[in-house]
């Protein structure tokens, strides 16, 4: 018996959520006493997936397109008890279409291991984190794609033995063009996340936030309004119609707190709140804050990082 | 745009289309299915029923998924741009109908709501896999996710049932002679596909802007009383996942408040206490 693994790498480099992917089919496996088998792309390092409980990896040419890795996965997973994949942004599109390809069962944004094998639940988010749903999934190869950061890494150990083989990918996508901001921690992926709102005056102000972000190796994040009116782009706006985070640490400078912005952040583990009004929503869904000035408290913030980090 | 530009704006489009043409890369019109779930307001308090299997829907404003309407406001700019018309459809009961006459109010053609209870979204894929195989639609517009349950599932799942190419996460589509040009964002970035109509886009804002977005206007809402909404049988049963229970989050610990002069204390809280840094 087998579970199935995809683990995702950027040019040859794997995904934190990744191993977090590993860990977590080394964990099912265990419950039923099958072997983790992960597939990997030729251009990735696969035994080091040993380190986090693979038994066997199967190294492909993987597809461009999330369809043609589907394809792929299909084929690898015909037998396996599972498939685990990381709710990356590709993890996204893969794992239902895989679940379509194979009519299997399927859960996305789940946050447990599973519960229970016979019958097999888990726990996942509903209602925009207002929720908690506990779920079975029937079927003989249920398909699990988690939350980043939610399980967290474990290293165990594995067999870590490595395999090439070749599957061709069906593609029905042609890819044009990708770009991807370097050097810069992706917000999906980041362990820390520093957001600025509305109270933080104008673009010509968003240094400080920067400024934090970089002592702490954290991603810069924003509320809507703020990419709205265009001071930040898009792709940093979180919340319930924006990007999902789910870091071990998020600090919110200068916004209200709405409902909506919530929904995308209160799966934080750990939030800190910066705002001058002490009624402020946002510090009822806190864990620490400070009532003050963002352009006093950051400034001040980033010192006392500063110091700490010379420190230790 | 005001009724009387509205108006002036059908007759130009008509011209077009008689001198089509003289009209250099006139793209061919464009039949859109626009894929709308039906979900609480986004301010909407979440309670569940005695035991726990259910939200209860009581209090609850019902809405179109915000994320459906851009994909209806890029379907309403196609066929401004092309001539073609708009399909809205919803798999689920009765109850749905208003949040489709809402998308007829806002410029959809003809609505079909397929009368099903679906238990999960590969369900719902397969109802709406049996209504496209059978219809010919140019292009099928999702939301990238329904903010009930979060799924994200339904668009992928239509497209690798029917073999259609897909963009997740769409935030640019442009059409040309039958060819698309999709943008979605990709983690830390974006990535720009093309693909031979038809496909599935699971979309969300960027694919029009927020100010782009209609609501409803009078002569909308009259007209979407006399507009076709179709109601079909369902042709699934069952499916593969179930709810169990729904729980509310555990509640959060009190705010430490920490005093502005003093960030040092929220560095060691950080370090000691939260071990976040
Ligand atoms: C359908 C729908 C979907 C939505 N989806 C989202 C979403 O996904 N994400 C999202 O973020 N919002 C979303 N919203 C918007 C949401 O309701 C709020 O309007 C928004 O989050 C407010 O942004 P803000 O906190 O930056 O601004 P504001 O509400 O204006 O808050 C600014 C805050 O800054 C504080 N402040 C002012 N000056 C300072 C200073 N010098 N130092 C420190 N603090 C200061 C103020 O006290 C205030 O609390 C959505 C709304 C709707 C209707
Ligand atoms: N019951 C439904 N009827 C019609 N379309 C749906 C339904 N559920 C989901 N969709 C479409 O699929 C998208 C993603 O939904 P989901 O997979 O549920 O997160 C939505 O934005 C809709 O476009």
């Amino acid at each position: 018996m087998s579970i199935l693994v995809f683990v995702e790498d950027w040019n040859g480099v794997y995904k934190k959520a990744s191993f977090e992917a590993v860990g977590y089919a080394k964990s099912w496996a265990s419950m039923i006493d099958a072997k983790v088998v992960a597939v990997t792309s030729t251009q990735a390092p696969a035994a080091e997936l040993g380190g986090y409980g693979a038994d066997h990896c199967i190294q492909i040419e993987l597809g461009q397109t999330a369809m043609g890795i589907a394809g792929q996965l299909e084929a690898l997973s015909s037998s396996a008890s599972g498939v685990v994949i990381a709710g990356t942004s590709l993890g996204r599109s893969v794992a239902p279409a895989l679940a379509a390809l194979k009519d299997a069962a399927l859960s996305t944004n789940t946050i447990s291991l599973p519960l229970g094998t016979a019958p097999f639940q888990i726990k996942r988010g509903a209602f925009s984190s207002k929720s908690i749903e506990t779920i079975e999934l029937s079927g003989a190869s249920p398909i699990i794609s988690f939350v980043p950061n939610s399980i967290g890494i474990k290293v165990t150990s594995g067999e870590g033995a490595v395999e090439t083989q070749e599957i061709s990918s069906l593609e029905l996508l042609k890819v044009i063009g990708t770009e991807v901001a370097s050097g810069k921690v992706a917000l999906p992926e980041a362990e820390a996340v520093v957001s600025g709102g509305r109270g933080l005056k104008g673009p010509e102000n968003w240094g400080i936030i920067e400024e934090l972000a970089e002592v702490l190796g954290a991603a810069t994040a924003c509320s809507k309004p703020v990419s709205d009116i265009g001071w930040r782009p898009h792709s940093e706006h979180v919340g319930q119609t924006g990007i999902q985070v789910n870091p071990n640490l998020y600090i919110a400078i200068g916004i209200s707190g709405a409902i909506q912005h919530l929904a995308g952040v209160s799966a934080s583990k750990t939030i800190v709140v910066v705002n001058t009004d002490p009624e402020a929503p946002f510090f009822k869904a806190a864990d620490y804050g400070i009532v003050g000035d963002a352009f006093e408290v950051v400034p001040k913030l980033v010192n006392a990082l500063r110091a700490f980090k010379a420190a230790s | 745009m005001n009724n009387k530009n509205a108006f002036l704006h059908e007759i130009s489009l008509d011209l077009l289309c008689v001198h089509s043409n003289l009209v250099p890369n006139h793209n061919p019109i464009m039949n859109t299915l626009v894929c709308i779930s039906h979900v609480p307001d986004t301010t909407a308090k979440i309670n569940f029923t005695a035991n726990g299997t259910s939200l209860d829907p009581s209090g609850v404003q019902f809405v179109i998924n915000p994320y459906d309407e851009f994909g209806l406001t890029k379907a309403l700019h196609l066929k401004e741009a092309q001539g073609g018309t708009i399909t809205v459809i919803n798999v689920g009961p009765a109850i749905t109908e208003p949040t489709l006459r809402k998308a007829l109010a806002i410029g959809a053609d003809k609505a079909v709501r397929i009368d099903a209870d679906p238990m999960d979204a590969i369900t719902v894929a397969k109802e709406l896999k049996n209504h496209i195989q059978v219809n010919s639609y140019d292009l099928i517009i999702c939301g990238q996710e329904s903010i009930d349950y979060n799924g994200q599932q339904v668009p992928a799942m239509i497209a690798a049932m029917l073999h259609l190419p897909f963009a997740n996460a769409c935030v640019g589509l442009s059409i040309q002679n039958g060819t698309a040009t999709a943008t979605s964002e990709i983690d830390g970035g974006h990535a720009t596909y093309e693909a031979a109509l038809p496909m599935v886009i699971g979309g969300k804002k960027g694919l029009v802007e927020e100010k782009d977005l209609r609501i409803p206007n009078m002569r909308g809402i009259m007209s979407a009383r006399t507009k076709p909404l179709e109601v079909v049988a369902s042709s699934e049963t069952g499916g593969l996942t179930s709810p169990v229970v729904f729980e509310k989050p555990p509640g959060k610990a009190e705010v430490k408040i920490v005093d502005s002069e003093n960030v040092d204390e929220l560095v060691r809280l950080l370090h000691e206490e939260a071990k976040a840094i």
